[in-house]
This record gives C-alpha cells, sequence and structure tokens, in this order.
C-alpha cells in the first residue's frame, strides 16, 4: 500500500527567517543601517570596523556594534577604543550568529539612538551564509592575504553579499597579490557586486569605503 | 560546521508539523536543499540521527533531493542549469548573471508516515516471530 504523506513545504530556517523579518522591520522602522560583516578568522575585520566607527563618529554619526566571537571578548574590547558602544555575543562554540541571539543582545538599546548598527559575525566563510540576521547589507571581507581563489572555495557564502571589500591593501604586493584574478573570482560567484579595496592601517580606501555606507544608509 | 544546528531546525519543523497532523511516526522525511544554501549534505545526514533522537522521527530515514542552481540570464532570455557554482555564466551567451531562480533552497518537502497499517504488520510479524 502507498505510504501516507503529509506535504510540509516548510523552511528548515523559518524560526530564524521569521525573528530577522522582525529584526528587519524594527531596523526599517527606527531608522537605523544594519550591517552583517562576514569573512574568514585574521582577516582584519575588527581592525576596519574600528576605523569605520572612529570615522563615523567623528562625522557625527552614531554607531552601535554587536560583535560575535566564539570565546573571547579581546575585538569587544578593541571595538570599544572607537568610542561608540558594543556588545559581545559569547557564542560558546557556535560558529555562526542567529537571529534569536541579536535581538537577545539588542536588549535594552534603543534603536532609535542610532544611525548604523554593525554587526561583526563569527569569523567563518561557511556557516554564517544561512542565517538572515535581519540586515539591510552583508558585507563579505577578503585579505590579500587569502588567495584570490578564495571566492570560488566559499560561494554560497560570496554570492549571498552585496559587497565586498579587499582588506590589507598595503601590504598587496609583498605577498603578490593578484589584484585582476581576485575580483574575477568575486565577479564569477557574484556577478555585479561593488569590490572595494582598503588598508584599516594606512588608511587608504578608508574614506571610499566609509562614503559607500553613508550612502547607503542616506538611501534607506 | 553549522549542520547539526540546521538538523536540530529540520527535526524541530518536522516533527511539530508531525505532531499538529497526529501522524504517529514518520518513516522518511523529503529535504529540498540547494547547491547554494551552504549546507553539506554528508554532514546533515551524519547529524540527523542524533538530532531525531528522542523524537517522532527517531529512526526515520532523511532523503535528501539536491537542487542545482539556475540562473536567468536577461539579455538572452534564457535559464541555465549551472554545472558549478563557480561561475555565474549564462550558457547561450556566456555572460555573467546573478539573476538566480532556484538553488538556495532548504526546506522540508513532505513526510512519509508510517500508517496504521504497516504498524499492525509489523506488530503481527513480530508476534509471529516470537
Amino acid at each position: 500500500m502507498q505510504p501516507r504523506i503529509l506535504q510540509i513545504q516548510q523552511s528548515v530556517l523559518s524560526k530564524n527567517d521569521e525573528l530577522a523579518r522582525g529584526l528587519r522591520d524594527r531596523f526599517t522602522a527606527a531608522g537605523v543601517t544594519t550591517i552583517n560583516v562576514v569573512s574568514s578568522p585574521g582577516s582584519g575585520k575588527t581592525l576596519l570596523l574600528t576605523k569605520t566607527i572612529e570615522r563615523l563618529v567623528a562625522r557625527g554619526y552614531r554607531v552601535a556594534t554587536l560583535v560575535g566571537d566564539l570565546a573571547t571578548d579581546n575585538d569587544a574590547r578593541r571595538l570599544a577604543e572607537a568610542g561608540a558602544p558594543v556588545r559581545q555575543i559569547v557564542t560558546g562554540g557556535n560558529c555562526h550568529l542567529e537571529a534569536h541571539m541579536i535581538e537577545e543582545y539588542l536588549g535594552d538599546w534603543d534603536l532609535k539612538d542610532y544611525d548604523f548598527l554593525f554587526i561583526e559575525n563569527v569569523g567563518n566563510l561557511v556557516c554564517p551564509s544561512s542565517y538572515d540576521l535581519g540586515e539591510d547589507f552583508r558585507i563579505v571581507i577578503l585579505s590579500v592575504t587569502e588567495g584570490e581563489d578564495k571566492p570560488l572555495k566559499y560561494p554560497p557564502m560570496f554570492n549571498s553579499a552585496d559587497l565586498a571589500v579587499i582588506t590589507k591593501i598595503d601590504i598587496a604586493e609583498a605577498v603578490e597579490f593578484n589584484r585582476d584574478a581576485a575580483h574575477a573570482s568575486i565577479q564569477s560567484v557574484r556577478p555585479g557586486m561593488t569590490i572595494l579595496e582598503v588598508s584599516a592601517k594606512t588608511g587608504e580606501g578608508v574614506d571610499v569605503w566609509v562614503d559607500t555606507l553613508i550612502k547607503r544608509h542616506e538611501g534607506t | 560546521m553549522h549542520e547539526l544546528s540546521i538538523a536540530h531546525s529540520l527535526v524541530e519543523v518536522a516533527s511539530k508539523a508531525a505532531l499538529n497532523a497526529d501522524a504517529g511516526h514518520v518513516a522518511r522525511v523529503h529535504l529540498r536543499l540547494g547547491l547554494l544554501a551552504g549546507v553539506e549534505k554528508d554532514a546533515l545526514l551524519f547529524c540527523y540521527d542524533i538530532a531525531a533522537e528522542g523524537t517522532v522521527l527517531e529512526g526515520s530515514t532523511l532523503e535528501i533531493e539536491e537542487l542545482p542552481v539556475i540562473v536567468h540570464c536577461a539579455a538572452c532570455g534564457v535559464d541555465t542549469t549551472l554545472d558549478t557554482i563557480q561561475r555565474f555564466a549564462c550558457g547561450n551567451c556566456g555572460a555573467l548573471t546573478g539573476d538566480i531562480r532556484q538553488g538556495k533552497e532548504l526546506s522540508i518537502d513532505y513526510l512519509e508516515l508510517e500508517t496504521e497499517d504497516a504498524a499492525e504488520n509489523i506488530a503481527d510479524s513480530a508476534e509471529r516471530a516470537e
């Protein structure tokens, strides 16, 4: 006899997706631009964010940051030096952030008090790609030391991003970084994506990056 | 690896649906998995049994249908099934395109339930074996 079939057609991550939709509505209502930053460990996310926050604060923008880390609060302490509120999400071994963590850690922050909310995801190019955090934009960071073909190794992550930032551009020559190959890899898995190049250390390209963020904020 | 947490979400959604439908025991779970979902098939299969333990899904089989990525080319209007997710190119004109029509799925399609008849048959044969 035929087995009984129960049609479901439901996303496995429906609970996360529903929470993310709720967060996105809150962010939009409050006028805060939320940016989910993803990359490998060691790509220079924290330094870039620190410099970014410093410049945004200097230009009168109000910024808050949530930072995910497997075990330490080192990144949160570094980011706090930039002069804006930071909360650490210690994931306790979890390799990615989920929407319920964002909701929990936003806590009593009044989102209307902020123009930008940065979410520094756990350093990982696989797992965070599946989880919508309610962000307006997902930024993927690639450093010049990682190899130009990295996007080809992690297509789902690069494909899910809205903007790519290549970091540590000041040492590109020393590590024989092939700029054209890196751009081609990114375009191959995410055609049309804007790519910026920065050095958080020397400041090269940081103003263009910050201007891009501000333009996106004013466009929302 | 996040497949264990994906497996737990999968079990939660499927067992809730089974309980709501008063379905009894589930024999198979059919999942549609796009190649861009960021989930590794083998790792998910490995984690499934662990996640299903102690639920109505315990002992059930997870069947995964992998879905290739399909992109649409605005220039020539052709849909292409990609044979690699490393290059999002139109199969007709070769232009890169980010217009994805399939490949991000991570959804439970349907459950196959063990009917009472089947359960009785199992009970009968168990009795006979005794």
